[in-house]
């Protein structure tokens, strides 16, 4: 499996910057990367009055952030082993729960001690969590099992943090519509192929995009491509290194727990399970990749998360299990290489200047999703210092679009919303709610081409058929909403196939497989997928 | 949330749904109204939106729990039992009528009307009353309701020599056989003691049913709990249990454990020991255990498996009993639900739906020569009764009268 970006859709609907036409944009801050980092970056520069141009060379939020379990940190996984890391995660997480509360989940988190757990580290916990401000409460076995009946019933301690689930999705989606509001300008699929230097100064980057590519001027760039950052640096000259830690996770079909729930020990592979949306997720592993674009998982990995996921929740295994799926954390290491977990999660600002010589360059890495914020503020800040201003950040204090009023996501309300248009709205994606209206909307809001794009947006397919039923009614809306040939929907309609059958396979079984047989009649029985017209140099690429 | 057992296998069973849509087209509510999304909908697909204590869709109050997606999911999933059970979440959510009180509690209304018989039938068959019941409780003022037979079958058991008889069985005659039609139940004890039996009637309460497919699962589950606390040492000591009210049988056998959630030694043995009535017959037939001194009854009748008798998963033993008798002549209806699900269609909300379900049903009854429409459910009896005017009788009638006795 790997995550390589495929640069298919346009990326319309942006306002078009000035100097564009003529292939040119000059802006003051030019950041590279769309993850939650670059997106936060673009947001609190934008805040700041920068005139900001994010550049990514994928759909938003596809490299790592998209590619996580949803876990909003309290921090409490790295009381006793990173309390730096810790101290930032709580603070981040206070922040968040104000500001993008329509991302969020508040489910709690629940650490437990599980019968191969350590149990004196439940105490060293304590005591960490006390030490680096997270609120911890300890309850009784009795209650949590009350609280979330499919725990292991031989947990011998449970306490209670602020964790929470998060949709890195829509975290994302909302920095870049605020960012814009600031009248920063957003890229999606435009790919830095070189960086600009003006003698010992970077002074901006030339990205490839849909429509050919773009010179764009500014007086600081931000690296913030996570993982990449090492590739982005390389193309200023500089030397970053950044160890892609590949972190592999199984979503279940339907949540089987609604707290998050960790392992009460000294963190290791496997131990935390996520309530996301309508499924669980457990995770993960952490192992070094040479090429954050090109990693596999192997079954045994894959296999190593059914055995964790029996020791939180006993019968784990016989569940459904509807794909697999990996990331790479940006572990950032000043000198020699580590294990992975020893590498500190907390992040870093590299001003280029003092380390290499390059002016106006700078790169910001670690770090996790739920810092993204901080990262963003000290990366904006370090960004002031080379422009030789000084700026107040805001982003703690002002709420995403469609945030702010303290209500958080709540997984029945698609259910909720369904109802007021039972009876006159078609259903494209049963599994997960997907009404036709959201679908035309989202269409008309990304123009995209790819129905993952959509997916990522309206979980499109993300349910226990994984597109089964909803690729082929969403392809024909696709088509209606949009100018694509015909060839291109059935291009759109494969590769949506093909992305859905990467997460599939590496783990069919069970009631899972028996779904994909259906899928597989009706695509190749009764659609004949495979002989669908396209052009033949679209036919070449599926 | 005690009783829930802690591997929620009802839940659980979403897994193995592969979206085929077979329980929607089975669904005979789904067929009938647009104000139910089907049974996919609010099953297997709404229950991974579902939060214990959360409820939000509504739409899911129009299932009438009649069981047939159940029955026809290919792949396992216990599609009407995760209904139920959310449905209960959205009556503890919501405010719940009146009505659903009052309809859920029959051994309650049994007591209290039985001695005052005639005048509680007056007032339910009294127009101006029902008007008044279907604007003030939402029952619907031309819904099926029962007579009360003004005496109790419990009170003619107590008083019933049996002759002496080598075996014994015990007999779960539920609330309608008591208060409304306790005279099926003295014929049910009549054919029992014809082929030697002694009929036991232990002490016994309504099972909970009704409660538990209102939603109202807490004192759903301490009725059930007494009711088992009473068979229970009936069955330990190895005495079979036969019910006459099909739907009530199927609680004791299924549903007070897959719906309500009740995982307790009482319940196993009581639920391994219980037959439905014709079940119980049928078997004894197979062992050549069956007397078949039938008198002919030249008649034509038809008969109507109900979905809570098809729930049961043991065919349809009625038909093999009235092949036995001479010269009856058997009309097998091939129609999945009369629409009335036990309390579901005497709803002013639901009325028209249960009718609707019911129309093919209650067509091939009115146009067929029948004399008699046979069926095991009571409710159902009185729903067919009710739309086709003809009369409605349990199989252990017509066995009855075809023993001669």
């Amino acid at each position: 499996m790997t995550s390589a970006a495929i640069s298919s859709a346009s990326a319309a609907g942006q306002p078009a910057p000035a100097g564009r036409a003529d292939g040119r944009i000059d802006c003051d801050v030019l950041v590279i990367g769309g993850g939650s980092t670059g997106a936060g970056v673009a947001r609190d520069a934008a805040m700041r009055g920068f005139s900001t141009v994010l550049v990514e060379r994928a759909d938003m939020a596809t490299g790592t952030t998209g590619r996580f379990h949803g876990l909003l940190h309290s921090g409490g996984r790295y009381v006793v082993k990173d309390p730096k890391a810790a101290q930032e995660c709580i603070g981040e997480n206070i922040i968040l729960r104000r500001i993008a509360d329509d991302c969020i989940e508040d489910t709690g988190g629940l650490f437990v001690t599980t019968p191969i757990d350590d149990p004196g580290y439940a105490d060293r916990f304590i005591q960490g969590c006390k030490a680096t401000g997270i609120e911890v409460q300890e309850i009784g076995v009795a209650e949590a099992l009350r609280r979330e009946p499919r725990l292991n019933p031989r947990i011998s301690r449970a306490l209670v943090v602020p964790d929470a689930t998060v949709d890195a999705w829509k975290m994302v989606w909302s920095c870049v519509r605020s960012a814009t509001q600031y009248g920063a300008t957003v890229l999606p699929y435009h790919e830095v192929i070189s960086v600009i230097r003006d003698g010992s100064r970077v002074a901006g980057a030339v990205v490839r995009g849909p429509g050919g590519e773009l010179r764009i001027r500014a007086e600081v760039v931000i690296n913030a491509a996570g993982a990449w950052a090492g590739k982005i640096a390389a193309m200023a000259g500089c030397e970053v290194k950044v160890r892609p830690g590949k972190g592999i996770m199984v979503a279940t079909n339907h949540r089987l727990v609604n707290t998050v729930v960790n392992r009460c020990e000294m963190p290791a592979d496997g131990d935390i399970l996520v309530p996301i949306r309508t499924v669980s997720v457990i995770g993960t592993t952490d192992t070094l990749v040479d090429d954050p674009d090109d990693w596999p998982i192997s079954r045994q990995e894959i296999d190593e998360m059914l055995t964790a996921g029996e020791n939180l929740v006993p019968g784990f295994r016989e569940s459904r299990t509807l794909r697999v799926w990996g990331g790479v954390r940006p572990l950032f290491q000043d000198e020699g290489p580590a294990e992975t977990r020893d590498v500190t999660r907390a992040h870093a600002v590299l001003d280029h200047r003092a380390r290499d010589g390059v002016e106006a360059f700078l790169t910001i890495t670690g770090g996790k999703f739920c810092t993204y914020r901080l990262m963003a503020q000290d990366a904006v800040d370090a960004a002031c210092g080379v422009l030789g201003t000084s700026r107040p950040c805001r982003t703690a204090d002002e709420p995403l679009p469609d945030s702010g009023e303290q209500k958080f996501y709540r997984i029945g309300s698609r259910l909720a919303g369904r109802e007021r248009t039972l009876h006159d709205e078609q259903l494209i994606c049963e599994c997960e709610l997907v009404r036709r209206g959201a679908l035309e909307e989202a269409i008309a809001r990304r123009g995209a081409a790819s129905l993952d794009d959509i997916r990522r947006a309206l979980r499109l397919g993300m349910g226990p058929c994984q597109g089964g039923f909803c690729t082929y009614r969403a392809t024909g809306i696709l088509h209606q909403a949009t100018n694509l040939s015909a060839a291109e929907a059935n291009r759109a309609l494969l590769e949506f196939l093909q992305e859905r059958w990467k997460g599939l396979h590496p783990l069919l079984h069970g009631d899972q497989l028996r779904q994909a047989w259906l899928d597989d009649w009706i695509f190749q029985g009764v659609l004949d997928v495979e002989h669908l017209p396209l052009a033949e140099q679209e036919r070449a690429r599926v | 949330m005690t009783d829930e057992p802690a591997f929620d296998f009802i839940r659980d069973s979403l897994d193995h749904c592969v979206k085929c849509t077979i329980c929607e087209t089975a669904c005979p509510v789904a067929n009938a109204t647009p104000l139910f999304p089907g049974p996919k909908y609010v099953g297997p697909q709404a229950e991974r939106f579902r939060t214990p204590g959360s409820s939000d869709d509504g739409s899911l109050d129009y299932c009438s729990g009649c069981g047939i997606c159940s029955q026809a999911c290919p792949q396992g999933v216990h599609v009407a039992e995760i209904n139920s059970r959310a449905r209960a979440t959205m009556k503890q959510q919501r405010r719940m009528p009146l009505r659903d009180h009052l309809l859920s509690r029959p051994s309650v209304e049994g007591r209290l009307a039985t001695p005052v018989a005639p005048l509680a039938n007056f007032v339910l068959s009294n127009r101006i009353f029902r008007v008044l019941a279907e604007r003030t409780l939402g029952i619907h003022r031309s819904a099926p309701l029962p007579t009360f037979a003004g005496r109790t079958f419990q009170r003619w058991a107590r008083r019933h020599r049996p002759a002496a008889a080598e075996r014994e069985v015990v007999y779960f005659h539920g609330c309608s056989a008591n208060y409304f039609q306790p005279e099926l139940a003295e014929m049910t004890v009549a054919v029992l003691e014809h082929n030697g039996f002694r009929v036991l009637v232990p002490p016994q309460d309504c099972c909970g049913l009704p409660l538990q497919s209102n939603g109202i699962f807490d004192t759903a589950r301490s009725y059930v709990r007494r009711l088992v606390g009473n068979l229970a040492p009936y069955a330990r000591a190895g005495n079979q249990i036969v019910a006459t009210s099909t739907s009530c049988g199927l609680m004791l056998k299924r549903e007070a454990r897959e719906i309500l959630g009740i995982e307790d030694d009482d319940l196993r043995v009581v639920s391994e020991q219980t037959y439905d009535i014709c079940e119980f017959l049928a078997d004894l037939d197979a062992a050549g255990q069956l007397r078949t001194d039938f008198r002919a009854v030249p008649m034509t009748v038809t008969y109507h498996a109900p979905c809570q008798q098809q729930g049961h998963g043991i065919g349809k033993p009625a038909l093999d009993l009235l092949a036995l008798i001479p010269e009856l002549k058997v009309i097998e209806l091939d129609r999945a639900c009369c629409g009335i699900a036990g309390t579901y269609g005497i709803k002013r909300e639901k009325y028209d739906i249960a009718m609707k379900v019911g129309q093919g049903l209650f067509d091939d009854i009115t146009s067929s020569a029948a004399d008699l429409s046979v069926c095991d459910s009571e409710t159902c009896r009185w729903q067919i009764t009710h739309a086709t005017g003809r009369p409605s009788v349990h199989p252990v009638e017509v066995l009855h009268r075809a023993y001669g006795l």
